[in-house]
């Protein structure tokens, strides 16, 4: 009886000491959470040091590109004033609604196609042909047929969207393992459950990858489209302060943007994670 | 009365061959197979490797067409495949995003769901996983992980359960486990077995006949019954001469193992 305590008490896995163990454990993992942390924002913090390094060095010209310190003013006056966030908003709204409509398009057409022999047939060679034009060269047709409205942006968005998605889940589906199609077949599985329970869920990853992709070039999208043509929106913000040489405010709009992106990615991993339980993934060395 | 004993209609295979033709050369995979298996009985397939097992038993299955010979269960000539016979292949092939439930009950349809659920139940008893319904093939063992596959070639209750090697990838001890459990659920559910696999051992302990093949093209060598009383001891002298006799059907006298003089 009494070893039994000695040794709870040593291991502090004892019930009279459950307050041990975790605090016990707090500082190592506390440690290794900081470690990972700082390893994670090093090479940025690293990157905004140098820039500040040579600005303080007098090495480039505030005008050409000015100073962390002086960007962090910019961003702190923008988000004051309420712009930068109304802005942003604009952007993200457009890039939701393109987006939506290509995830839409994107996956029904995916999956068609993928599934079908003769859909692929007959539309592989248009689906070919209009990929590789970028969004961008669509945007003096996008002008023409909507004006400056925000009809032209979301299909300057749609366009970019659709593509990825679309070739990912044809993609996925292509993919369907050869065993599990043998093994429905032994079952005499019905064709639309051989299709909800092995097509799409080994499609899945590809159309996770496909929708991250689409996001991605979606938010791009509606930047450029914005570059040139609109009154709102995060890329006109940018190309307005360009006009007023305001090249602190550019890089806000810039730095926006990129962290916008970065929310957006984690955003889908986070679904993507969720639906996709079953599948161990590398994560490196 | 026993309506499940008189259902198990025989098989009657061939006489088949069968040849793959590649876009270069054809391969002979099997050469005027002729083989009756009782309904019922359990017949171990050996060969080495490449002599067209799986051939042979993908025909049965209905998953590859012969050259032309007949494969009859009971009345009807097999052309495709279909409920009355199970398929158990080397990898347990579970779909990795359905529970151990869902899998089993991948190939049940047109069932309410209550006979639905109680199959499922009664299935894992069999198979010995009661308790593992929720769980997910990725949380299983190779040994659980076959043992569901068996469980849903059984649920459709089928009249022939095909088995390509569904223990080569366990290790020793399992396997021998798996074949105690096969023996088993032989014994409840009373379908004919077919079991192909590349371990003499496990031919003699299973089967009520085994079947040797030799390889290029495939044929059937011999057929041995194993006359011996279940349950089988695998160091008994008859399942050793048993062995022997296998044993010489592909190797010589002085390659011979010292295991069965033990
Ligand atoms: N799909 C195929 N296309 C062409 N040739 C094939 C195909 N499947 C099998 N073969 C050939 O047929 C022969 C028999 O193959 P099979 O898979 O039936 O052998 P096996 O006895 O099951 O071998 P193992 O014990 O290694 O599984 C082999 O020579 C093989 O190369
Ligand atoms: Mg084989």
């Amino acid at each position: 009886m009494s070893e039994t305590l000695d040794l709870a008490a040593r291991t502090g896995l004892g019930t009279a000491r459950t307050e041990g163990g975790p605090f016990r454990g707090l500082p190592i993992r506390l440690a290794a959470t900081l470690r990972r942390t700082g390893l994670y924002l090093a090479l940025p913090l690293v990157l905004i040091a140098i820039w500040q390094g040579l600005f303080e060095a007098g090495l480039i010209r505030p005008i050409l590109l000015p100073p962390p310190t002086k960007v962090a003013q910019a961003f702190v006056a923008l988000t004051l004033s309420g712009d930068l966030f109304r802005h942003l908003g604009i952007s993200l709204l457009r890039v939701l609604e393109g987006f939506a409509i290509a995830a839409g398009i994107g996956l029904v057409l995916g999956v068609g196609i993928g599934l079908s022999r003769q859909l692929d047939r007959a539309t592989d060679l248009t689906i070919q042909l209009l990929k590789p034009i970028p969004p961008i060269a669509w945007i003096p047709l996008a002008i023409l047929w909507f004006g400056i409205g925000e009809g032209g942006k979301i299909y300057i968005i749609f366009l970019g969207a659709v593509f990825p998605i679309l070739v990912n889940t044809i993609d996925g589906i292509r993919q369907t393992d050869h065993r599990h199609v043998e093994l429905a077949r032994i079952l005499e599985v019905s064709r639309a459950r051989f299709i909800a329970q092995v097509v799409l869920p080994g499609a899945l990853p590809a159309i996770m990858t496909g929708l991250r992709v689409g996001l991605m070039v979606a938010w791009m999208c509606v930047v450029a489209a914005e570059l040139i043509a609109a009154s709102s929106g995060i890329g006109y913000l940018i190309m307005d302060a360009r006009q007023l040489a305001q090249t602190d405010q550019v890089l806000v709009g810039m730095i926006t943007i990129g962290a916008m992106g970065k929310l957006l990615d984690i955003l889908l991993k986070e679904i993507e994670r969720r639906l996709i339980t079953w599948k161990t993934v590398y994560s490196g060395l | 009365m026993v309506a499940a004993t008189a259902r198990i209609e025989d098989l009657r295979i061939g006489p088949l061959s069968k040849t793959y033709r590649l876009s270069a050369s054809s391969v002979l995979a099997l050469k005027d197979v002729s083989l009756d298996i009782a309904g019922g009985s359990f017949v171990s397939i050996i060969g080495s490797s490449g002599c067209g097992k799986s051939t042979l038993l993908r025909i049965i299955a209905g998953l590859e067409p012969s050259d032309g010979g007949p494969v009859r269960l009971g009345g009807r000539t097999i052309e495709r495949p279909g409920l009355d016979r199970g398929f158990v292949f080397q990898e347990h092939r579970l779909l990795p995003w359905l529970t151990v439930a869902a899998n089993i009950a991948f190939g049940l349809k047109g069932l309410p769901k209550d006979e639905i659920r109680d199959r499922i139940e009664a299935h894992l008893k069999l198979v010995g996983l009661e308790g593992f319904a929720n769980a997910y093939p990725a949380q299983l063992s190779g040994g659980m992980a076959q043992r569901v596959a068996i469980a849903r070639a059984l649920v459709n209750k089928p009249e022939v359960l095909l088995l390509d090697e569904p223990f080569g990838a366990l290790d020793a001890l399992t396997r021998i486990q798996m074949q105690q459990e096969i023996l088993r659920i032989w014994d409840v559910e009373q379908t004919t077995m077919i079991l192909v696999t590349h371990d003499i051992d496990e031919a003699i302990f299973l089967g009520d006949e085994v079947i040797v093949m030799s390889a290029r093209p495939g044929t059937i060598k011999k057929r041995l019954s194993v006359n011996l009383p279940r349950p089988r001891d695998r160091t008994s002298a008859d399942f050793l001469a048993f062995r022997r006799e296998i044993y010489r059907e592909f190797f010589t006298e002085a390659e011979a193992p010292f295991a069965y003089v033990i």
